[in-house]
């Protein structure tokens, strides 16, 4: 589904990605996990085309496409969906709106007829209570005002809107109390399927508990320098990333 | 949301705008220039009674002894008033044999606002194969007002057939004396329209939506007046969201409103005048003097304004809030791009008691436009208990454009309340990137946060025009961001 090779991105000249490999097949979870300026979120705006940064290096393939070719819009009508770390506000339009016209954005990129307001007004109530979202929360503008937990349950109920083949969750559980967390690990989990894959960005095990990854993957400055299953992120979570740190030092 | 609002738009231009104008009258022209001469034959030409002369010729007069104002933060080239011609005789637009001679940019814009072809046609100025009908239709609008004693005709038509309306009610709102620009309309205005609404009489219908090309011929002098008696209720709509191309630069209207006792108007504008192009040559300059006064108690005048067109704008629609208990309101859009310039705003003056004024500003800036609010709020000495509330904010789409705000605040009454907010805020990449990852491209992304924006404002439109309005805004930045 997703093969990244050897990518190398930077920003303003300096270098963060240094070489990334990785490949995801369709139903893996995978968990990328590495100390605070790793790369991690450098990958997932990579991937989903945020042009702050240069991609210098390297390829991406997405079922067969050159993903950096395209823009970020046809990528994710392509199916990657990103979970923002930091959601923005959009004051003024509201949750049905934006969802309408994204929903329809890929309906139309597929060749398939829009939905009608009742068609989609229905989509969504199935969708909110999937991912046990409060009502108020749609009938809000796009985060404006919105907590940092309803913001993050808020992505999640989007992803399940856009039903994305290849989701990106970077770092959706920092700032999440324990029942959030759950909120957000439940509505992933239901949203899994054989052919559907996940990233998972985060720093801490606790979200592992919940989402449980086929493979961790370390990233320490701009390289995977780590791959095994599970039993990986619960080893992290003892020992900290000090000792990859004195492993990998250049 | 937006396929239920191309089906309004369909069915609002398929339907009731079908109509068309058409003007046989020839081509006729005064020479250039302004001196009395001038104004005694505009006066003669529209066969004025001797009132109607001396009214020109005291503004004349006084406008001869006036210099044009510069306080406002536009850069406005010198104007040559002996180089126009003053009396706007209905010209006819040079024809085209068909659309296909239509500059398609312009053809390309309709076509997005959804105007239907025969109208495209009247506005590109294309020949139209048959006269549409529009008297019939006219005729028929006219009777189901006159039975309720609405009057509702052009400016000239009232000086002749309702004289002692126009003598008590015209320039008594804005006096000659108010200002430059509403000088020199006072002298040479050709016409306009004219509308009073009796005593208890709730307007049917939304005035002037239907006559949405009459807008064509009203020449660069435009004057209005409406007058709402005690308990009337009506709302009056202005302008075209079509581009409107017009070969007089110089544009000077005036509008007046009276509400009388528990009276209450509400003017909405769309105005889309051709802004120049892209590099800031040609364009309109819109020098425009509004104000209603709210004579009687309860009552309640309310101006909406939609801009998005013209080089220059100078426009300021206020209320004089005289009635005990009345009300004002303003809410406005001005949006500029590439080369454009506003300075535009209100002013709320407060003489009643009880007397409450809002006044919602959102200013749009893009490419190296400059776009100005300039907002009065007056509190005289004996008017208890006013209350104001002022919101103005400014959005920036790139940085070689600029927002500036100037309130002024005049209180001269302890008891009042007046509050000021004011934002400025950018289009965040931030914002498109997560529209972008949503599946919107930036089109559209600007599109939404835009319309987003101006919500508050929009919503206070009439149905039919907001979903044009909204559709105009996007137009008219496009290609302002990425």
């Amino acid at each position: 589904m997703l093969v990244i090779k050897d990518l190398h991105a930077k920003i303003d000249d300096k270098e963060i990605l240094r070489g990334i490999n990785l490949e995801v097949k369709p139903g893996e979870v995978h968990a990328i996990m590495g100390p605070n300026g790793s790369g991690k979120s450098t990958l997932s705006s990579v991937l989903a085309g945020n042009d702050k940064f240069e991609v210098n290096e390297g390829s991406v393939t997405f079922n067969d496409k050159d993903l950096l070719d395209l823009a970020p819009e046809d990528r994710a009508r392509e199916g990657v969906f990103l979970s923002f770390q930091y959601p923005v506000e959009i004051p003024g339009v509201s949750m049905v709106n934006f969802m309408r016209t994204a929903v329809n954005e890929h309906r139309k990129y597929r060749n398939e007829t829009p939905y009608s307001a009742s068609e989609f007004l229905k989509l969504m109530r199935e969708k909110k209570s999937l991912v046990e979202i409060d009502s108020n929360l749609t009938n809000r503008s796009v985060n404006e005002g919105f907590s940092g937990g309803e913001k993050k349950k808020n992505e999640i109920f989007q992803m399940a809107m856009l039903e994305p083949k290849l989701a990106i969750l970077d770092e959706t559980d920092s700032g999440l109390d324990i029942d959030a967390l759950r909120v957000v690990a439940n509505g992933v989990n239901k949203l899994k399927s054989p052919d559907r894959a996940t990233i998972v960005i985060t720093h801490y095990q606790r979200l592992l508990d919940h989402i449980v990854p086929d493979f961790v993957h370390v990233l320490y400055k701009g390289r995977i320098v780590k791959s095994a299953g599970k039993e990986l992120a619960h080893e992290l979570e003892e020992k900290g990333y000090d000792w990859i740190k004195k492993e990998f030092e250049d | 949301m937006a396929e239920d609002q191309d089906k309004i738009l369909e069915e609002v231009t398929g339907g009731e705008y079908k109509y068309g104008f058409y003007s046989d009258i020839e081509m006729e022209e005064f020479p250039k220039g302004l001196n009395e001469d001038i104004v005694r034959m505009i006066s003669a030409k529209k066969n004025e009674p001797e009132f109607m002369l001396e009214f020109r010729l005291k503004a004349f007069r006084h406008w001869q002894t006036m210099e044009q104002p510069n306080w406002a933060h536009l850069k406005i080239p010198p104007i040559d008033f002996q180089d126009i011609i003053y009396f706007a005789v209905p010209k006819k637009k040079p024809e085209l044999e068909s659309m296909d001679d239509v500059d398609p940019e312009l053809k390309a814009t309709f076509d997005k606002l959804g105007i239907p072809l025969d109208e495209q046609k009247v506005l590109a100025g294309v020949a139209v194969d048959a006269v549409i009908d529009s008297v019939s239709v006219k005729t028929t609008f006219k009777e189901t007002l006159a039975e309720k004693g609405i009057i509702f005709c052009s400016i000239s038509e009232a000086v002749q057939e309702y004289p002692d309306l126009i003598k008590k009610y015209l320039g008594s709102v804005v006096p000659h004396q108010d200002n430059y620009f509403a000088a020199l309309n006072a002298a040479v205005f050709s016409d306009g329209s004219f509308v009073y609404i009796p005593k208890g009489v709730r307007c049917p219908m939304e005035l002037s939506t239907y006559f949405r090309i009459n807008a064509i011929n009203t020449g660069q002098f435009e004057r209005t007046l409406i007058v709402a008696d005690d308990d009337s209720y009506v709302s009056y709509l202005e302008g075209c969201t079509a581009p409107m191309r017009d070969e007089n630069q110089l544009h000077a209207a005036i509008v007046e409103v009276i509400a009388m006792d528990r009276a209450e108007v509400k003017y909405s504008t769309v105005q889309n005048w051709y802004p120049g192009n892209k590099e800031g040559k040609g364009g309109i300059y819109n020098f425009v003097t509004k104000r209603g006064i709210c004579k009687g108690d309860y009552s309640k005048i309310m101006w909406t304004q939609v801009e998005t067109g013209s080089a220059i704008t100078w426009k300021y629609p206020s209320c004089i809030l005289q009635g005990d208990h009345s009300v004002g309101e303003f809410y406005s859009v001005a949006v500029t791009n590439n080369y454009q310039q506003a300075d535009t705003g209100t002013k709320m003056i407060h003489l009643g008691k009880n007397t409450r004024s809002l006044i919602v500003s959102k200013g749009i800036s893009a490419g190296k436009s400059q776009n100005s609010y300039r907002g009065l709020v007056k509190v005289s000495k004996k008017a208890e208990n006013a209350r104001n509330f002022s919101q103005c904010d400014s959005l920036l789409l790139g940085d070689k454009c600029g927002a500036h705000t100037f309130p002024y605040l005049e209180t001269a009454n302890s008891t009042a309340m007046v509050e000021h907010e004011a934002t400025t805020s950018k289009i965040g990449e931030d914002q498109i990137f997560y529209c972008n990852q949503r599946g919107l491209n930036t089109e559209q992304a600007v599109g939404l946060i835009v319309n987003g924006y101006v919500k508050e404002v929009i919503n206070q439109l009439p149905m039919e025009f907001a979903v044009e309005a909204q559709k105009l805004l996007e137009i008219s930045l496009e290609g302002s961001v990425g």
